[in-house]
């Protein structure tokens, strides 16, 4: 396999708690810019995997190579309490030639892009969910990544905040190209912004797709539900209300 | 629905308003400095009203008055300062001392696995000595100057500072440490601005058991052996029946305890501000 042109590498990676093995020998490469949905039902060993990816975890068997700018937003804003909105984007950022001053208009930049750039001087414990959400997209963001890594982001928020997230997601990936690893146990979420999917059931990847619908896509649009019928018969999910498309 | 809508008032159920509970007002507002002085002044003025009525002998227990008279007369003396002024600045010293050591050793203990187990059974023992016990050994040690009172003062400060510091440190949210590593900071920009200022909330516990401490300790030491300070005059006065003198002294120790609790006050408002808790009811 050429790693040149590739963001992420896990060659037959293993982890084990206490004998148990969650993750059984995950494959996987991802091409730069490529947004890839991780999907798994609780307990399958998506966070695992993605603490693994993001340097978290240095207790794996096998190979991983991740790009050295890579950035995590959590399932839980996580920011510092005590640090006020812009240090907490900027923050592990060491001034570069231009100085404090450039990196605190790179910081307010950010907040911009995640339309918060009036909440720079805020404590965090002032903000709501949704903003708290976006100044820690703000702040995996502000560094460039090569690599996202998101950790169910979007789960702690309500319905309508989540969608105006995805739009603002889809934006900022537009617009920056990173390699994205979305985890996430919700099959809409995934089909509306990933290029691709996988499915991880009891520590391997069973399913692995592209997702090539027309952006902005379409939730009732008839590939939209045939692989969303696909990926939750992989996650063995067969509550009657799902129904599966015609074949018309 | 519509029937809902139009039941009439008396229905079966009484509804009320999800409010929480609401802060009661005064119909006056008093400033807060004033109603946290209402208290001790109804103290005094009890104490007063006792004396006058004369419950006790004026050797007994002497009234603010003839404290306040006391205070008047020593100062004018120039007795008063110097004495105030000698143990206040023990009590600095010690304290700047015995705070330093208890922080320097809680960061060892509360970074370092092998810091922790060289060194925290020895502080944790060490802290079971009564400090007091202490006295005669530091005289021995450091003769009768300034050091053994400074010495003892350090130490009394150094322990609940440690303690308080170290589980505080060791009591950090994994998840932000996490957060950090996973944002480039490095190790020592983990520490000073994760780890540290996580534990300042603990850190301020400490400080302020070190505070009250230190004088208890500049008073007993000052009582035992010494030729100057607060504890000196109340020694002196014992042998002269000089109760006024007593009270004095330990009116000043009251006050200097409350101006030490202001002080925590005004640090843990402002370096604490990004904390949002209980504000009471």
């Amino acid at each position: 396999m050429n790693t040149d042109q590739l963001a992420v590498v896990s060659r037959d990676v293993r982890r084990c708690f206490e004998g148990r093995e969650v993750l059984r020998g995950v494959d996987l490469a991802i091409s730069p810019g490529q947004f890839v949905a991780l999907l798994g039902r609780s307990g399958t060993g998506k966070t695992t995997f993605l603490r693994v990816l993001g340097g978290l975890d240095p207790d794996y068997d096998g190979e991983v190579l991740v790009p050295r700018h890579r950035a995590v937003v959590f399932q839980e804003p996580r920011l510092i309490p005590w640090l006020k909105v812009l240090p907490n984007v900027t923050l592990g950022l060491r001034p570069g030639g231009g100085g404090r001053e450039a990196l605190r208009q790179q910081g307010i930049g950010a907040l911009g892009e995640v339309g918060l750039a009036g909440h720079a001087e805020a404590w965090p414990v002032t903000l709501s969910g949704g903003e708290a959400q976006r100044v820690a997209l703000a702040r995996a963001l502000v560094r460039e990544p090569q690599l996202m890594l998101l950790d169910e982001p979007f789960g702690a928020l309500d319905a309508l905040t989540r969608s105006r997230m995805h739009a603002l997601l889809q934006d900022l990936c537009a617009r920056h190209r990173p390699a994205v690893l979305l985890v996430t146990h919700d099959v809409d979420e995934a089909l509306l912004l990933a290029d691709r999917a996988l499915v991880l059931v009891d520590g391997f990847i069973t399913l692995d797709v592209p997702v090539t619908l027309p952006r902005p896509r379409d939730r009732g649009h008839p590939g939209f539900l045939a692989l969303r019928g696909r990926l939750l018969r992989e996650l063995g999910v067969t509550e009657p209300g799902v129904t599966e498309p015609g074949p018309n | 629905m519509a029937d809902i809508m139009a039941a009439p008032a008396t229905s079966a159920i009484s509804l009320i308003r999800p409010a929480a509970a609401r802060r009661r007002r005064l119909p006056v507002r008093v400033p807060r400095l004033a109603r946290r002085v209402v208290g001790p002044l109804a103290v005094i003025g009890l104490w007063q009203l006792v004396c006058s009525l004369g419950v006790f002998t004026s050797v007994e227990v002497a009234s603010p008055v003839a404290v306040i008279d006391a205070g008047r007369q020593l100062w004018d003396q120039g007795v008063l300062q110097s004495n105030l002024l000698i143990s206040l600045l023990r009590v600095v010293e010690g304290l700047a001392l015995g705070v330093a050591t208890g922080v320097a050793l809680a960061v060892i203990c509360g970074l370092f696995w092998l810091g922790e187990d060289l060194l925290d059974p020895v502080i944790q023992a060490a802290r079971a000595v009564p400090i007091l016990g202490l006295v005669p050994l530091a005289i021995i040690w450091f003769g009768v100057g300034e050091t053994p009172k400074v010495f003892l003062i350090a130490l009394g400060c150094t322990f609940p500072v440690y303690i308080n510091t170290y589980a505080a440190i060791r009591g950090v949210d994994m998840k932000l440490v996490e957060a950090g590593q996973t944002f480039g900071l490095s190790r020592w920009g983990l520490v000073r601005q994760v780890i540290l200022p996580g534990a300042l909330p603990g850190f301020l516990t400490g400080l302020r058991f070190a505070l009250v401490g230190s004088w208890i300790i500049d008073v007993v030491a000052e009582e035992i052996n010494a030729q100057s300070g607060l504890g000196y005059l109340i020694n002196q006065a014992q042998t002269t029946n000089r109760t006024d003198i007593m009270f004095l002294c330990l009116g000043i120790y009251a006050i200097l305890g409350l101006l030490t609790d202001v002080i925590v006050r005004v640090l843990e408002r402002t370096l604490l501000r990004w904390r949002r808790g209980f504000a009471g009811a």
